[in-house]
Parts: C-alpha cells; sequence; structure tokens
C-alpha cells in the first residue's frame, strides 16, 4: 500500500499543478486594449560619447562645459547630493577653482551664537547642496513634480547614457490624437510620455562656453550627458584601465594554465592503451 | 578514502611527522583534494564547476566581509554608503561589482553544476546524500541572494522584497502573521533591512559549512564521470593532484578571466536600472523583477491564473514555486532507471535536452512583464516543468531500454579518444577494439 502510494505520488501532484496550469493557459483572454503610451514610447536616440568602450576616457574639456551645462540651466531645479565639490578634480579644476565654486553653494549650518538654523558657504569637502531644502519645497515649486536627483541618472535608467541625450534634445509637438494634460509636455523619450520638466535647452547660445565651442542646443545636451556619465560613474576610466591589465593578466595565466594541463595530461589523456597517440 | 590503491600521505620532515601526529591537516588536504584522492581519469569540462562553485563562494565572502566595513544597515543610510563605497572608498567600486557580477557567475556556475548532476545521472545511487547537501546549499543560496539584493535598498531591492515577501501571507489562516513576523513589520523596513543584514553576513558561512558536508559526502562514493560507470580499478583513475588540479587551475583562469570582462567593462548589464533609484515605499516601478537567476522560478509563480480546486492562484502559485525547487529533493527516487549517464540513455537524453530549454524559456518568462504572450508561455513551460520531472521521469526510467554500457571507465575513454561520438552512437560493444 505504502509503495503503491510512493509511486502513485508523482503522477498525483504533477498531474493537479499542470491542470492548475492548462486551465489557466486554455483561458480565454480579455481583449487587450493597445497602450497609446507604449506605442508613442522611444527608444533612446544612438549618441556616442568618448566614455564608451573598452578604452572609454572621459574628455575633461567636455566634463567641464557640462558642470557648465549643470550648473546654469540643471540646477535650478536638480540636486547633485552625491557628487562632492573635491571630485571636481576629475574634471581638471584646480584646487582653488574648487575651492571658489564651493563657496558659491550655501549649505545648512548652525548659527554658532544662537543656535538658530542659518547658512554657510560651502567647503572642498561638502556634497552640492540643494536646490530645494526638502522633497515638499521641492514639489510645491514644480506644480507638485519632483525634479529628481541627477547624480546617478545615467544609471538610473535603461540605456542612461543616451537616454539623458534624447530626452534633453527629444521634445516634440504632441500628435493631434494625442492629449497633453495642462502643465505638461510631450516627450516621446519619456517612459509616460508626458513629462513634467518644460524643454530645458531651448536655444543655441543658451549657455557661453569658455573654450569657444558652439553651444547648439545638440552639443550642450552632449556635454551634459557626458558630465553626468562622470557623476553616475567617477570611477569610469580606473575601471577600464584596471580591468585591461586584469584580463592581459588573465588571459596569460590561462594559456599558461592550458600549457601545463596538457603537459601534466599527456601521459594519459592523449594516449591509447597501446601507447599510440589517438587523433583526439 | 574507500579505494585501496589510494596513495597514502607520508610525512617526511620531522616537522611534517609533529603536525601529522597532533592535527593532521595536511593529510587531510592530501586525501581531499591532493595526491590521495583517485577521481575517474574520464571527467570532462562540465566536472569544472563544483571547484569553481567553491571559489566563487569564496569570492563572494571576501569581497562581502570588505563591504560590510563601510556599509550602513539603516533604510537612511543604506543607500547613501553604497554610494559611498563607489565613490570613497579605495577599490570600492571594484569590490561592490566584484561582489554584486559575482552573485550572478556563482548562480551560473551552480546551475551549469546542477545540470551536469542532471545529465550524468550524479543524484543517483550511492550519492543521494551528495545531492540533497547541493540541494540545501542551493536553497540557502537564493535566500542570501535575495536578502542581498535587498541591502542596496534601492527601489527593485524594495519592491523585490515587498512582492517576494508577500507571498507569504497566501498562506491560509497563519499566512498574514508570518509575513509581518518575518519583516518585523508590516512592509519592508528599518527592521527587515537590519535582519536581512544580520542573515546575510550568516548565510554564507552556513553555505560554507554545508559545502564541506557536500565535499565529504563526495569523497565517500567518489566522484561520478561522464560514463557513469562505476570505478572498476586504479587503471579508471588519476590522482587528483596533478592531474584535477591542473585542469581546474586552466579552468578557474578561464572563469576569471570571463568574470573580470563582466566586472570591467559590463560590471551592470546584469543588474536592474531602477535600484540606482533610492527606495521610494510610495512609488511602485512599473515592471517589479527579481535577479535573472530568479527568473525561472518568478516565471511559474505568476503561471497560476485562475482559481483552481477552491485554492486561490495566488496560493496555488507560491505552492507551485516551492514545489518547482523541493521536487528536485526527491530526484533520486523520481528516476529510478539504473543507468547514470544521459549518454546511454536515449529516451532521458530527449526529454533532457527539453528540460533545458524549457528552464531557459521559464527564465525569458520570468523577466517579461505579466502579459501576453508570456504569461501563456510561462503556463505551458511551467506544466512541462511539473510533467518532466513527476510524470515524464517516473515513466521513462521505467519504460526506457538503455544502450550498452561500456564495461569500465577505461573502455570508454578508449572508445571515445578512438572514435568521438562511438560512445553516443550506441555502437560500444559492436566495436571492442576500434582502430585509433
Amino acid at each position: 500500500m505504502g509503495r503503491l502510494i510512493a509511486i502513485l505520488a508523482p503522477f498525483a501532484i504533477g498531474g493537479v499543478f499542470c491542470l492548475a496550469l492548462l486551465v489557466g493557459a486554455l483561458m480565454p483572454r480579455d481583449a487587450v486594449t493597445p497602450d497609446a503610451t507604449k506605442a508613442l514610447h522611444i527608444e533612446a536616440k544612438d549618441v556616442h560619447f568618448k566614455s564608451d568602450g573598452v578604452f572609454g576616457t572621459f574628455d575633461k574639456a567636455q566634463l567641464q562645459r557640462g558642470f557648465q551645462v549643470y550648473r546654469e540651466v540643471c540646477a535650478a531645479c536638480h540636486s547633485l547630493h552625491f557628487v562632492a565639490f573635491r571630485d571636481l578634480s576629475a574634471l581638471g579644476f584646480s584646487p582653488a577653482e574648487i575651492k571658489a565654486i564651493a563657496k558659491t553653494n550655501d549649505q545648512p549650518s548652525v548659527d554658532e551664537k544662537t543656535g538658530d538654523a542659518a547658512t554657510r558657504p560651502g567647503l572642498p569637502s561638502d556634497h552640492f547642496y540643494g536646490p530645494y531644502a526638502n522633497e515638499v519645497a521641492a514639489r510645491a515649486a514644480n506644480n507638485n513634480a519632483l525634479p529628481p536627483d541627477l547624480s546617478l541618472m545615467t544609471k538610473a535608467r535603461e540605456h542612461g547614457n543616451r537616454y539623458v541625450y534624447s530626452l534633453l534634445t527629444g521634445y516634440a509637438n504632441a500628435p493631434t490624437d494625442w492629449k497633453v494634460p495642462t502643465g505638461l509636455h510631450f516627450n516621446p523619450y519619456f517612459k509616460s510620455i508626458n513629462i513634467a520638466m518644460p524643454a530645458p535647452l531651448t536655444s543655441d547660445g543658451q549657455v557661453e562656453y569658455a573654450d569657444g565651442t558652439k553651444p547648439t542646443v545638440d552639443q550642450m545636451a552632449k556635454d551634459v550627458s557626458a558630465f553626468l556619465i562622470w557623476t553616475a560613474e567617477p570611477k569610469l576610466v580606473e575601471r577600464h584601465r584596471t580591468g585591461f591589465g586584469a584580463v592581459i593578466f588573465l588571459l596569460i595565466m590561462t594559456g599558461l594554465g592550458y600549457l601545463s594541463y596538457r603537459r601534466v595530461w599527456a601521459e594519459i589523456k592523449y594516449k591509447t592503451k597501446k601507447g599510440e597517440v589517438a587523433s583526439a | 578514502m574507500s579505494f585501496p590503491w589510494a596513495k597514502h600521505y607520508e610525512p617526511t620532515t620531522d616537522v611534517g611527522k609533529w603536525i601529522d601526529s597532533r592535527l593532521p591537516l595536511p593529510r587531510l588536504i592530501y586525501d581531499s583534494v591532493g595526491a590521495g584522492y583517485p577521481v575517474p581519469k574520464n571527467l570532462n569540462y562540465w566536472y569544472n564547476f563544483g571547484v569553481l562553485a567553491g571559489v566563487a563562494l569564496v569570492v563572494q565572502i571576501i569581497t562581502g566581509i570588505i563591504l560590510a566595513m563601510h556599509y550602513a544597515p539603516n533604510t537612511g543610510l543604506a543607500f547613501n554608503s553604497v554610494e559611498h563605497i563607489m565613490r570613497d572608498v579605495n577599490s570600492g567600486w571594484m569590490l561592490r561589482y566584484m561582489h554584486a557580477v559575482g552573485a550572478s557567475f556563482f548562480f551560473v556556475v551552480v546551475y551549469l553544476h546542477i545540470f551536469r548532476g542532471l545529465y550524468y545521472g550524479s543524484y543517483k545511487p550511492p550519492r543521494e546524500v551528495l545531492w540533497l547537501l547541493g540541494m540545501v546549499i542551493y536553497l540557502l543560496m537564493m535566500a542570501t541572494g535575495f536578502m542581498g539584493y535587498v541591502l542596496v535598498w534601492g527601489q527593485m531591492s524594495f519592491w523585490g522584497a515587498t512582492v517576494i515577501t508577500n507571498l507569504f501571507s497566501a498562506i491560509p489562516v497563519v499566512g498574514d502573521a508570518i509575513h509581518t513576523w518575518l519583516l518585523g513589520g508590516f512592509s519592508p523596513d528599518n527592521a527587515t533591512l537590519n535582519r536581512f543584514f544580520s542573515l546575510h553576513y550568516l548565510l554564507p558561512f552556513v553555505i560554507f559549512g554545508v559545502v564541506i558536508l557536500h565535499v565529504w559526502a563526495l569523497h565517500i562514493p567518489g566522484s561520478n564521470n561522464p560514463a557513469g560507470v562505476d570505478i572498476k580499478g586504479p587503471q579508471d583513475t588519476v590522482p587528483f593532484h596533478p592531474y584535477y588540479t591542473a585542469k581546474d587551475f586552466f579552468g578557474l583562469g578561464v572563469y576569471f578571466t570571463l568574470f573580470a570582462i563582466v566586472v570591467f567593462y559590463l560590471p551592470n548589464s546584469l543588474g536592474e536600472p531602477d535600484n540606482y533609484i533610492v527606495a521610494n515605499p510610495l512609488s511602485t516601478p512599473a515592471h517589479i523583477v527579481p535577479e535573472w537567476y530568479y527568473w525561472p522560478f518568478y516565471a511559474i509563480l505568476r503561471a497560476f491564473t485562475v482559481n483552481f480546486l477552491w485554492v486561490p492562484a495566488k496560493l496555488w502559485g507560491v505552492l507551485a514555486m516551492f514545489s518547482a525547487i523541493l521536487l528536485l529533493f526527491f530526484l533520486p527516487w523520481l528516476d529510478r532507471s539504473p543507468v547514470r549517464s544521459n549518454t546511454y540513455r536515449p529516451l532521458s537524453k530527449l526529454f533532457f535536452w527539453v528540460l533545458v530549454v524549457d528552464c531557459l524559456i521559464l527564465g525569458l518568462c520570468g523577466g517579461k512583464p505579466a502579459e501576453e504572450p508570456w504569461l501563456r508561455i510561462s503556463q505551458f513551460a511551467s506544466a512541462y516543468y511539473f510533467a518532466h520531472f513527476l510524470i515524464i521521469m517516473p515513466i521513462i526510467s521505467r519504460i526506457e531500454r538503455p544502450l550498452p554500457l561500456p564495461k569500465s571507465i577505461s573502455e570508454a575513454v578508449l572508445i571515445s579518444a578512438g572514435h568521438t561520438g562511438a560512445a553516443a552512437s550506441g555502437t560500444l560493444n559492436a566495436a571492442p577494439q576500434p582502430a585509433a
């Protein structure tokens, strides 16, 4: 009796699971209304950066230009909380320049005499502060939309590098059958199409580059994207360089390992019992 | 060691003798991974993955211990401390990427190790306990991996934890109480993060302990082999060292090379972008997915869409998901065929490959949103998964006529050296001495 149960139990259990699944599979599906958002959504544009690929590095001049775009345009609404001013040395800024940049950023502080909330000029060791004190303030100033922190933006979206560029250059007029609610804007690169952020880069020459690069909308979008690739992955160059050495080392080690493996096994594997070398 | 011809450890120096008579650790190493362990000489590259899994575990433990020195298990600090590791800790980015990618690689290696065991019948007598311990390791890995992913406290960490812990609330009567007890609250919060950190630090050492038992259980009967026939004598084996240490070193080199390529050039390719957004209980991501290594089981979980036999669909999904893993524990008793290797089991081999494809399909479905056609595909694929182990396998093992087995490992080696593919086409006994 026990033996019979042991034989039949798997069939019973398997049968019940299969039945439950097949009933579900054969159940007719409700008609799906096509998702208009999905139909309008466009994958990020194909754009290349100097940081792409195995040998990708950062173009410091471009990062500085991108930082300028961030400071003069994006920083009005978007924070950059994970970046410290000292990190800007990677962009080629001198310690004096970094000090000066940090100084322009007011940091929350405490009045030494009264203990009241106060502000002080930023130091190179500080992280970027602001533009809003907290989420409520941010939402209050932006029609209840929350401008996200940009530090990790290029890693926090699908194809983030290209996504940021595509979004910035992707504003367009909505098709006639698509309703854009008041206060929102049409951008097919944004996942839900209607985005609260108005086009931030609107005209050529919106910022004035010190190095003479022509500040077209396309150029500014590329530069700020490059800057945000750096803020999200500041150790990218170090990573690429370390990886190159590591892979070369491992390839040599593996090659030598293979040769010694062949040598150790030569007596066993590649000869038949009679001692003839087999065709393996 | 159970093989009489195994070499014996003989300490030659005075210091060696002194140690050997007090704590014979060198002897233990000699007998487990040295010249004192005879191993079938016909193991192919699929047998490298056991050692690779052990190395992957050690990499995870070492990187994890260092990461824990810089990590803060608090909902207000966790995400920031991870970014602190990425930006401010010396080589912190490398440690973190090694740990995150290392988890994926650990699972790749273990999945290949499991499928190798399935193909060559390594779960069959006398290796049932070895297989059971392996399954215990696999279960512990799933728990450890899940909790580790939560520690990042990104959006996918939080919502993945919400979805997975919610499964327990499907249990009738006590489900909600268990759910609250596991989380230390009604939704994942600081209490959850703290206990997950504590357990994520503990479980790898538990895994390490079970790995020791797993290796011990391996050394009693010795390794299985691609021919699946027992070792008949010294001519069938080679000492582990230097033969398999050399082969494993080469395998390790290939593994680390691939690992380095992903760590240094594609570190985020196996992760979800949403996890670079800090956890926000008020904003649900459009598409919640666990890590890729859970996808087949996630697909099974979501494949149950109808209330059936008075049991709600959600409970069916939870039962099926856990059953899908637990039934693997019963494999030695579901497959009663005395022939181990699928090389000599034409019918079983066919269905093995169907299972491989089925698991890949389930994995694909698990990573997609729960909508058509993925849902229906995952329903058929899940049905096959259960049918494979609970219906097809027991039947095959009774009705199948296996091909003639080689008389010994040595014979199998000779034949495959002379005619590659001869073993597979079943002409083994027809050609006792193939022209080499």
